[in-house]
């Protein structure tokens, strides 16, 4: 198997997913971006990938590359999509700026057998400090918006996140965490991790 | 200019040719022979792989990337169009043919009945959407493709690249639709019956036998063409573009003169559109865009009209296009998911409203270069 050479240059969360991607699965990314992650994974996996994304820029930036992208609402949208018609579905960063998470994770694991879902961790030391002795919001390097332009509207923790996949009877079969784009450990993650990415099925 | 246009009398600019089809249409008429009008750009490659259909709008015509003969006119699509433009010919055999029912050479009310030796007039057979895909697939085994590289058309020429996918799947490779529709609404079906009822109301429309003599309802298709152009165009537009000023004028005349360059505007349009259009095409035109529903012969169900299909589809809307709104290319795409189809779908940002497509959008363009490319892949 050979890598592709700019499979390197993804965001850390996504090479986390490409790299534990089988080979020739059929994928739906929700939030693709200008198709990063889909690219990569077609080039190097052969895998068949659609996207849903929300910004018409970025959509077009990933049509362009001959990537089968729909711009679309994943609040929405999703509900279209036929169930058991991938194998993955994959949400990076995107969890935290819809409506609903929960049911968008029930969408997931309807859509697809398995997801990936990566966010980032609000209960992370920095966070944390920056809310309890600075008093404000927190504005960090992986947080940079305000409290009132941020698309985040529902900030989660790696706690709240299985709690959630708990009560829905959801397994989690993968997990990885990352601080400062470097894997980190899963022990004391809800504090070390700026970030988590979990892979998910039916109980 | 075709490479094989020297050798070859089928390909290149100009071109027209009679076929025995018969296009076996949806009112149940086989219609034979038929003429089609049509034009080549590039060159067909050996194993005739690099075929790409373009299917013009209503009023359009095969002049797709040369000069109109009648207006002189650039092209309507050589933005798109050309030697290194995002539908290469330098790359790509582009094929344009007048559709059926259409004035520009292609069989319709106005050609010469074989029957009669007259003009057909309302005894031309009214058609479909189908059925100028149909004729189209016949002209295609005239040229010796057996399978298009892409479709690709916008406004009623997506109504065809649907159509085509939907009819031939086997046959298109790649489908690009924009600005279209997989149905006419009840509301797309209004303003063509008004247009239709004026050039029916003209005098000089004679129950469409006006042909070889001096008076041709002129007026009525100008009313109609004047209805139709502002659907095409957005509020927001009109109002950049003219608001309410004043044609050539200080004040108000208090009479009926076009003081508005708005009307002004209006009017040189359906005038212009007269010499260059024929009222009878376009009754027949805009019955067979309005016959059009896809999802019809599958009990309302679009996605089975796509069931198993193998095209890829692009489908490209715009923000303020009233005529065929985002909500109709989502439609579609939600049966091509449905229907497990690879489709790409993308809204445009323009203030030009339905007209977008043909204005050059860079998006657009950059949308289907990349589609119509290596696919990203080395």
């Amino acid at each position: 198997m050979t890598v592709a050479p700019f499979a390197n240059a993804l965001r850390p969360d996504l090479q986390i997913i490409f790299d534990a991607m089988p080979v020739g699965a059929r994928v739906l990314d929700i939030g693709c971006g200008g198709g990063e992650l889909l690219s990569a994974l077609r080039e190097a996996k052969q895998v068949d990938g659609r996207g849903l994304e929300l910004d018409p820029v970025r959509c077009a930036d990933a049509v362009a590359l001959g990537l089968p992208v729909v711009q679309g609402d994943a609040n929405v949208d999703l509900a279209d999509y036929l169930s058991d018609s991938f194998d993955f579905v994959v949400m990076s960063q995107t969890l935290p700026a819809t409506n609903r998470p929960d049911k968008v994770l029930d969408q997931l694991l309807r859509i697809g057998r398995e997801a990936f879902v990566t966010f980032p961790n609000f209960a992370h030391w920095r966070v944390r400090s920056s809310l309890i002795l600075g008093g404000r919001m927190p504005v960090t390097k992986l947080l940079p918006e305000r409290w009132y332009d941020t698309p985040n509207i529902h900030h989660l923790t790696i706690d709240d996140f299985r709690e959630l996949v708990a009560f829905r009877d959801y397994r989690v079969t993968g997990e990885w965490f990352l601080s400062g784009g470097k894997r980190t450990s899963r022990r004391l993650s809800n504090l070390t991790a700026e970030h988590a990415v979990f892979r998910l099925k039916m109980g | 200019m075709s490479g094989l246009s020297g050798q070859d009398a089928r390909f290149g600019l100009d071109r027209q040719v009679k076929l025995l089809g018969p296009v076996k249409l949806e009112s149940g008429v086989d219609f034979a022979p038929f003429d089609v009008a049509y034009e080549t750009y590039g060159t067909l490659n050996a194993d005739a792989s690099n075929a790409i259909l373009i299917c013009h709008a209503l009023t359009g015509d095969q002049y797709v990337a040369s000069d109109h003969p009648k207006t002189g006119k650039a092209g309507w699509w050589t933005s798109l169009v050309g030697p290194g433009k995002p539908v290469d010919t330098d790359r790509f055999f582009v094929l344009c043919a007048n559709v059926m029912g259409s004035c520009l050479g292609s069989s319709g009310p106005s050609s010469i009945n074989p029957a009669t030796d007259e003009p057909f007039g309302m005894d031309f057979p009214v058609i479909t959407i189908g059925d100028m895909v149909r004729a189209q697939a016949i002209l295609l085994d005239h040229l010796g493709i057996d399978r298009l590289y892409a479709v690709v058309g916008g406004s009623m020429g997506g109504m065809q690249a649907l159509s085509w996918a939907a009819l031939f799947p086997e046959r298109v490779e790649r489908a690009i639709v924009i600005a279209s529709t997989a149905r006419h609404s009840a509301q797309n079906i209004a303003f063509h019956e008004v247009g239709r009822q004026a050039i029916m109301a003209d005098p000089d429309w004679q129950e469409g036998r006006y042909y070889g003599i001096d008076s041709a309802p002129v007026k009525g298709l100008a009313v109609a063409r004047m209805a139709a152009h502002i659907t095409y165009l957005s509020e927001e537009g009109l109002t950049e573009k003219f608001g309410r000023k004043l044609q050539n004028r200080a004040e108000k005349t208090f009479g009926f003169d076009a003081d508005f360059q708005v009307e002004s505007y209006l009017r040189y349009q359906g005038s212009s559109f007269t010499e260059r259009f024929d009222a009878n095409s376009y009754l027949y035109i805009t019955r067979a865009m309005d016959y059009y529903d896809l999802a019809d012969p599958h009990e309302g169900r679009l996605a089975r009209a796509f069931a198993g299909t193998k095209t890829r589809f692009c489908l490209i809307s715009f923000d303020t296009d009233w005529l065929y709104p985002t909500a109709e290319s989502r439609r579609i795409v939600h049966a091509l998911n449905g229907a497990g189809a690879d489709v790409s779908f993308v809204e445009l940002s323009s203030p030009f409203g339905h007209d977008a497509f043909l204005l050059d959008p860079p998006e657009m363009n950059r949308i289907i270069a990349g589609f119509l490319g290596n696919g990203g892949r080395p």
